[in-house]
């Protein structure tokens, strides 16, 4: 199993790292890192998709 | 069961849009819930160990008494001093640590943290400095040291400390030696000297966790003495994690942290709170009160109109209009058949 | 005056020889059975259909929530069965903390969009109080059972978190007991303690949500053209799509004005 996580370590581990010094956003007295800037703008981007996408139901009506 | 009885219908109370709702008699659809809920947790999982292979999670090492006194001795003396003369952060916390007057925090009378006093006593003299070096073996000069300051009057004591704290402000380290300035500090210096030895060789990190015990899991005592020293803060600096830098919400690296504690950290941001000797308590004050608000939003008048005011469930429920719409298209304005008349409020029944 | 079987009337189930009897229905037993199955039928417990109106993505966001939580929980016990150093010294270890971090990412995604949506269809009409005070109260003690998951991280991140929090918690004078220095004492409360509140919690709002239903739409505006009384006129006789009965406007009165 170790040696497993190992070679998948190795094989997705480097595509990206976030151990490295951390980018921050600057508006007026708000600092926000990257990371979180990015993680609550997609909430906001996928609340509006999940209220803007058609659902359709099975067997029912659309 | 009729529901055109005036009186029984006035006899509830008004309907209020944001408050009420008639409830559902109209048309069900399959839906398989079961089946939603497995969909579900299969596509997390599949997005979960995505995130995870990718970009897996931080583990910066944590800071140790010796590696804060190998990389920064004289801030250890600093600090060392500070807790033996009874000055640093830990010293006058007051509670639950110990009971230093006009420590607590108040608003107005308002004062729980004195109302709970002293639970993890913490005599930053006795427990930092004192007692470590007593179980230093085969060490004859620093126990002398030791003997003479606890057994010097309080006066003296005190006059030796302030010497050696303003003294050590100009400190050096080299060659395994901790200089400073030469003056009268009676035994302190040799006792700081020892204590930085001690805690450079690793042996105060396990004296100050087993003080009262083999298995020690309660790191309070190492903890609040590393945080009394500026190593730590400088490291938290360096990552973005002060409180002053929004570090409240962060995460070392580039690693998303706790987005959800935006609005606990902003206070501490603003007036008067992020400079107020009172400033935790006034931010928890605050938070307690919006998350008061937030659970009975449906109470408050004005509040609970925001989603009809702001009309976002037009598009949230367009099928429904439209359908209804259809309807209305189809079958005129005409005034509709007994058996459709509106019940009142009842339980939602299940077909 | 209808016999009491000691089922509720009408729900079609005979007395059988281990439940049901007449004599028993003073057991606590048998009431505590008769007030569950009276406040949640099977049907409605696990039903099969939703009305009409539940149909957009936003509303799947509380299921996500809840499969987010299972993982959480899943790769905690994972985590628990290895120790608390495992995932500093393994790779195993640390993809397993991975797992359990990210799940814990997208478990407040989910629940702050799942909020964002109940709020603005102000889920709470209808004796739906309850239901959205569960919801708050489980995203309180979320947070703070992901407060005890920092602290028990056992590395800098958790030594500058604890050291930190003392002040906030410790000016409430709740740092007398809640002691975030002790290791010990947090990660009892984050693996023990605090899953047990929120399941609990996340439970009965799951629970409340079966019992009164998905809140209806607000009643269709009148400033389309036609009046809120003709909207409920033309969609009464309505027989719906499916044949499952009629489809009546709600009406935004029922102050008994003409039907």
């Amino acid at each position: 199993m170790e040696q497993l996580s190992l070679v998948l370590v190795q094989l997705f581990g480097s595509v990206v790292d976030l151990n490295r010094p951390g980018h921050y956003l600057h508006w007026g007295f708000i600092q926000m890192s990257l990371a979180n800037a990015i993680v609550i703008g997609l909430m906001v981007v996928v609340f509006f998709a999940a209220i803007l996408i058609p659902f359709r139901r099975h067997g029912g009506k659309s | 069961m009729s529901g055109t009885d005036t009186a029984s219908v006035k006899r509830h109370r008004s309907f209020k849009p944001d408050r009420d709702v008639e409830e559902w008699h109209g048309a069900y659809a399959p839906y398989d819930l079961v089946k939603e809920f497995i969909i579900a947790f299969v596509v997390v999982a599949i997005l979960v160990v995505g995130l995870a292979a990718i970009l897996s999670s931080p583990d910066e090492t944590p800071v140790t008494v010796k590696s804060w006194s190998t990389s920064d001795p004289v801030d250890f003396a600093q600090t060392a001093i500070t807790e033996l003369d009874g000055t640093s952060g830990t010293a006058t916390y007051g509670p639950p640590y110990n009971s230093t007057a006009d420590a607590s925090q108040s608003i107005g009378f308002f004062s729980p943290e004195s109302w709970f006093g002293v639970h993890h006593p913490i005599d930053t003299a006795t427990d930092y400095v004192i007692d470590p070096l007593r179980t230093l073996p085969n060490s004859p000069e620093l126990q002398q040291a030791v003997d003479l300051y606890t057994a010097a009057p309080a006066a003296q004591q005190a006059k030796w400390t302030a010497a050696y704290e303003t003294a050590v402000a100009k400190a050096t380290y080299g060659d395994g030696t901790l200089t400073v300035p030469a003056g009268d500090y009676g035994p302190v210096g040799t006792m700081i000297a020892g204590l930085t030895s001690m805690a450079r060789s690793g042996a105060l990190d396990g004296a100050l966790l087993s003080s009262r015990q083999f298995y020690g899991t309660d790191y309070t005592k190492p903890l609040l003495f590393i945080a009394d020293g500026t190593y730590l803060a400088n490291l938290a600096q360096s990552q973005h994690l002060s409180g002053d830098q929004w570090g409240m919400m962060n995460e070392t690296g580039n690693f998303p942290g706790q987005a959800w504690l935006w609005l606990y950290t902003l206070w501490y941001q603003v007036p008067p709170m992020n400079s107020s000797s009172n400033g935790d308590l006034q931010v928890w004050a605050i938070m307690m009160g919006l998350t008061l608000l937030l659970a009975l939003v449906p109470f408050i008048p004005g509040l609970r109109s925001i989603p009809r005011w702001t009309r976002l469930y037009r598009l949230i429920w367009r099928q429904h209009y439209r359908e209804l719409a259809a309807e209305r298209d189809i079958h005129g304005k005409s005034p509709p058949p007994a058996a459709a008349e509106p019940r009142a409020p009842a339980a939602v029944s299940v077909h | 005056m209808a016999i009491d079987t000691g089922t509720p009337a009408g729900s079609g189930a005979p007395a059988e020889a281990s439940f049901g009897q007449p004599e028993d229905a003073h057991q606590l037993s048998a009431k505590l059975r008769n007030a569950a199955v009276e406040a949640l039928p099977p049907g409605r417990l696990m039903p099969d259909r939703q009305p009409a109106y539940v149909a957009s993505w936003i509303y799947v966001f509380g299921v996500i929530t809840i499969a987010a939580l299972s993982i959480v929980i899943l790769t905690g016990c994972v985590l628990a069965v290895m120790g608390p150093t495992w995932w500093h010294v393994s790779t195993t270890g640390l993809f397993v903390n991975s797992l359990h971090l990210w799940s814990v990412e997208v478990f407040f995604f989910a629940m702050v969009v799942h909020l964002w949506g109940k709020f603005f269809m102000a889920a709470w009409r209808g004796r739906r109080r309850a239901t959205w005070i569960t919801g708050v109260v489980s995203f309180m003690v979320s947070v703070g059972a992901a407060f005890t998951g920092y602290l028990s991280q056992q590395n800098f991140d958790s030594q500058w978190i604890s050291t930190q929090a003392k002040d906030g918690i410790n000016s409430t004078g709740a740092g007398a007991i809640f002691n975030v220095t002790n290791f010990g004492q947090m990660l009892m409360w984050h693996i023990v303690l605090l899953p047990l509140v929120v399941v609990l919690v996340v439970g009965i709002h799951v629970l409340l949500v079966r019992r009164r239903g998905v809140v209806p739409p607000f009643a269709d505006p009148p400033s389309s053209g036609g009046t809120a009384q003709a909207t409920a006129a033309a969609g009464a006789a309505t027989i719906g799509a499916d044949g499952t009965g009629p489809v009546p406007t709600p009406s935004p009165s029922s102050n008994g004005g003409p039907a």
